[in-house]
């Protein structure tokens, strides 16, 4: 019975201790139509030994070669300490901090990482985490039509710059709650938004602009007019942004005049493995006037009845273990342990470290994307500042080329045509700092091969 | 034990941890100045040593399912098997790109797959979607579903769900995410929903009703096919909040029960760690009339290939819940838990909880603890009320809580479900040997000995934790959530 202590000795006598003559007996509660349905369809158990061998076996078929996809999941270097110490039993192991004084461990370490991406996103607030950058966008929507007294539309503008499975998330998450999803319109040329093409909004009641930084498309929006706009407007902004990148771009705090309103997004940048997608986290960060609309747990410092420090959830009237139906969200578990995880990567990097992976990460896509451009075929798609993140245009449909180069071992990119026909050649590239020449040459002699073909 | 510093306390400027960073600063010329940062974050600026150290020595001030014995009710805080964690973190699996091709990823898909289908199986659902990100993210998808279900056919009276007065604060929550009315139903004097408050509850503007069974009182609702179809008939549909599923793994299923759609827990039933807070899993298993509307990505498989299902396959669907497919490490391990446990073994675990519970539960009754429904057997959890105490001895729950740390055991979940005055909800789990069971006894009965004796001194502990009680009214009100410089 694996994981079970009991010996037959101990049954009997907890049985005697109960009063009953079998476990089953246990269970004569349940009406007896439902009950030992048998299971057919389950395998029998495997020992630790067995599943090992599986797990190996499919591990090592997924194969892996240099990658050049980003799209909103990035490959970095890890830290080795960093999963080392997260996978330690007393963090991994426990659940939400709730006996405080048992707990001081975790509390103490999610308000070094409040501060520390209070700190990266020059907020005042940040919360403890939420499931991912996608659905902390659309709780930041949530959030924002609460906090915006002034506003009674429910009406919040999403640029087309923005990551489109987040726009899905998010759609799928507030779409029954009256709020209102108006697509703004990129400039087609630059991949970026136009502050002129607000205009139409001029003086109309909106809750919420949100603007993506980088954009999807990997190029850098205007921040600081866009959210003197929305702000000039009676809108609140909504940063949506890659915490690698605000090492060394201008932080949502520092938008326009005033700073954005509330900023979130994807952590798995700072310490998580891809891993097909999850666990990572979402963070949010706030205005602190806001902190009470804010989702998700908080943690605050305190002193104990002997004057001593001390750390506790806060403000725990917005949750719904509380407040039930009127909840800030539904939210309950979270990502904690990615943040564990991220507060060590943070603490590892520091301020120094980030900007060199920052650095690298920039100067790695420039190079690679100069050098694919002198390839035949490829041109960029769009011109301007960016991060590490390019749009390419191909002479041919990228989504074919893609399983094509992947077939050969190297993961080229996003195929933008997934989302937008009009981008059916276009092709998604990052290079962050674990990419290496050889994995450029790779790339490049992959690409100028299929390329040499006819399309 | 010593009060740790904070990791910004420990900085000294121009420090960091210089393995873990690009040798030389790379050039950023080419970005305009106007999209530069200007001043540097404030980040610690420590060596590799110190965070090792501290995050360490942070680790010890916790306690955890490995450490310590954690009846945390309604939370199935049991051990978390070694291998599910390791076998998840294999390099191939670890470092793979959630938009690399399906082709790339046939043993991770493989996994799924078989994930949903032994899902499938366990709770006697047609089709499970892995895609939720926890148990409140799967009552959300489930709920749209019942909303979705009810919009297609140009049902748009119903306005209502509804919720078990002893139901999680996640359920209400749920319901008023996707757009929903709460009706709260009273628990009649036997832990099962009052029957005759559910018939006049339900009527056309019921979109549907939201229940765990085994209960949160730790009672298996007897009369859940009546309730079935009382709710079917009046046209709503039934939402089972799986948080519970450990206590009747394989012994009885949701789908038999009548429910439509599900979620379970897996950082619970299935055992992967809970990570001081997340990540979980809330797996979603759809009855027939559902289907339609399933969230999306679904693992799918054509002969022997694995693909993601999207809109394409399945167009009403009510999207996605995540940028990806959800937390997929978090389900690997699940699937790892599943394989080893297999038929038997999962059976074995709705049974083994159950005999720790019913032990734990007798063995407190015989000590003259008030269980709350001695009448009732236990599931894998039960509540003691500590109404006798605080009423004659002035301790609360609260206060047999924060002593217990003391004796070495995390709390029980203590004041939920609301309506039970001064409960302890105690979930002892599968994992737990007899002896344990008996010290957590003893615990008990030391800590009402000692209120007896001096009801101070148990309403001040804990004593022997990293801190004493904290004023949390000094939290929320001088609020301060994050380092802010050297202190004064
Ligand atoms: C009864 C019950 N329902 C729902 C939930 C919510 O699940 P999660 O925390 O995974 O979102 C929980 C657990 O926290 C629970 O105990």
């Amino acid at each position: 019975m694996p994981f079970i202590p009991h010996t037959d000795e101990d049954i009997r006598q907890m049985l005697a201790g109960i009063g009953v003559d079998s476990i089953n007996a246990l269970f004569d509660e349940i009406p007896a139509d439902l009950r030992d349905p048998g299971l057919p369809g389950i395998p029998a158990g495997v020992t630790e030994m067995e599943i090992s061998r599986v797990m190996n076996a499919r591990a090592t078929g997924d194969i892996l070669g240099p990658c050049f996809l980003g799209a909103g999941a990035y490959r970095h270097h890890v830290p080795a300490a960093v999963w080392e110490i997260a996978t330690r039993g007393e963090y991994y192991s426990a659940y939400t901090p709730y006996q405080a004084e048992a707990s001081q461990g975790t509390l103490q370490l999610i308000y070094e990482y409040q501060s520390m991406m209070a700190g990266l996103m020059s907020m005042d607030v940040s919360n403890a985490s939420l499931y991912d950058g996608a659905s902390a966008l659309a709780e930041s929507v949530l959030m924002a039509v609460r906090a915006n007294r002034k506003s009674k539309s429910g009406r919040i503008l999403v640029p087309d710059t923005v990551n489109p499975l987040y726009r899905d998330v998010t759609r799928t998450i507030v779409g029954n709650q009256g709020i209102e999803l108006e697509t703004v319109t990129s400039n087609a040329s630059t991949g970026a938004l136009d502050v002129a093409t607000l205009k139409q909004w001029d003086g109309e009641d909106v809750a919420a602009l949100v603007i993506q930084q980088p954009n999807w498309f990997g190029r850098l929006e205007e921040a600081q007019a866009l959210t003197d706009w929305a702000q000039r407007n009676g809108a609140l902004v909504i940063a949506v942004v890659n915490p690698t990148a605000m090492a060394v771009l201008t932080p949502p705090g520092e938008w326009g005049a005033n700073g954005a309103d509330i900023a979130c997004g994807e952590g798995q940048p700072l310490g998580i493995p891809l891993s097909s997608g999850g666990p990572y986290f979402g963070f949010m960060c706030c205005r602190r006037a806001f902190v009470r609309q804010m989702p998700g747990r908080i943690v605050g410092r305190t002193v104990d009845l002997e004057g001593r420090t001390g750390y506790t959830l806060t403000l725990q009237a917005r949750e719904q273990h509380i407040r039930r139906s009127k909840a800030t969200s539904n939210i309950c578990t979270n990502q904690g342990l990615m943040v564990t995880a991220a507060t060590m990567y943070l603490a590892l990097l520091g301020a120094e470290g980030l900007e060199r992976v920052a650095g690298h990460c920039h100067a790695n896509t420039r190079q690679l994307t100069e050098r694919l451009t002198d390839l035949k075929g490829v041109s960029l798609r769009f011109e301007g500042p960016y991060f590490h993140e390019r749009v390419l245009e191909l002479d041919r449909p990228t989504e074919p080329l893609c399983q094509q180069l992947a077939s050969q071992g190297v993961l080229a990119g996003y195929p933008l045509g997934r989302h937008d026909k009009r981008l059916s050649n276009a092709l998604l590239v990052c290079a962050t700092e674990t990419v290496t020449e050889a994995d450029m040459d790779r790339f490049e002699e992959a690409l100028g091969h299929a390329l040499a073909r006819a399309a | 034990m010593s009060q740790e510093a904070l990791i910004f306390d420990l900085g000294r400027t121009g420090r960091y941890a210089r393995a873990q960073a690009p040798a030389e600063r790379a050039d950023l010329a080419d970005i305009p100045a106007q999209f530069r940062r200007r001043q540097r974050a404030v980040m610690p600026e420590v060596s590799e040593l110190q965070v090792v150290r501290h995050y360490t020595r942070l680790s010890q001030k916790n306690f955890s399912i490995d450490t310590n014995f954690y009846p945390l009710g309604s939370c199935t805080m049991k051990y978390n098997p070694r291998a599910c964690n390791s076998l998840a973190m294999l390099p191939g699996l670890l470092d793979r790109h959630p938009h690399a091709p399906d082709s790339t990823g046939q043993g991770f898909m493989a996994c799924m797959w078989e994930l949903q289908e032994m899902l499938a199986e366990v709770t006697g659902m047609e089709s499970v979607s892995l895609a939720p990100m926890a148990g409140a993210q799967g009552e959300f998808a489930g709920v749209a579903m019942i909303r979705a279900y009810h919009d297609a056919r140009g049902d748009d009276a119903r306005t209502e769900i509804i919720v078990p007065d002893a139901a999680h604060g996640t359920n209400p929550a749920t319901a008023v995410m996707c757009g929903y009315q709460v009706r709260e139903i009273p628990t009649d004097a036997e832990g099962d929903v009052d029957m005759q408050a559910l018939r006049e509850a339900v009527g056309p503007q019921t979109a549907g009703i939201m229940l765990t069974n085994p209960s949160t009182i730790g009672v298996f609702e007897r009369r859940i096919q009546e309730i079935a179809t009382v709710v079917h008939e009046a046209g709503g549909l039934l939402y089972y909040d799986g948080a519970n599923l450990n206590a009747i793994l394989g012994k009885a299923r949701p789908g038999d029960m009548g429910f439509d759609v599900i979620h379970i827990n897996l950082h619970k039933t299935f055992s992967t760690p809970h990570g001081g807070g997340g990540p979980g899993a809330g797996a979603l298993g759809v009855g027939e009339r559902l289907l339609a509307y399933m969230p999306i990505p679904q693992v799918g498989k054509t002969g022997e290939r694995f693909h993601w299902r999207t809109d394409k396959e399945i167009p009403e669907t009510i999207g996605r819940l995540s940028a990806f497919g959800g937390n997929a490490g978090v389900l690997l391990r699940a699937y790892v838990y599943a394989r080893m446990l297999g038929r038997d073994g999962m059976i074995r675990v709705a049974e083994f909880a159950t005999l720790n519970a019913n032990y734990l539960m007798s063995r407190l009754r015989d000590e003259g603890f008030q269980v709350w429904l001695p009448q009732r057997r236990a599931s894998h959890e039960f509540i003691v009320s500590l109404k006798p105490e605080a009423k004659e001895l002035g301790v609360t729950a609260g206060d047999f809580a924060k002593r217990l740390l003391d004796y070495g055991y995390h709390a029980p979940t203590a004041y939920f479900p609301l309506l039970v005055p001064e409960c302890l909800l105690i979930e002892p789990t599968e994992t737990e040997t007899r002896d344990d069971l008996d010290g957590f006894v003893q615990a008990m009965v030391a800590i009402r000995d000692e209120a007896r004796q001096d009801r101070d001194f148990v309403k001040g502990a804990p004593y022997n934790m990293p801190v004493r009680r904290l004023d949390e009214v000094k939290a929320a009100k001088e609020l301060d959530l994050k380092w802010q410089g050297e202190a004064d």
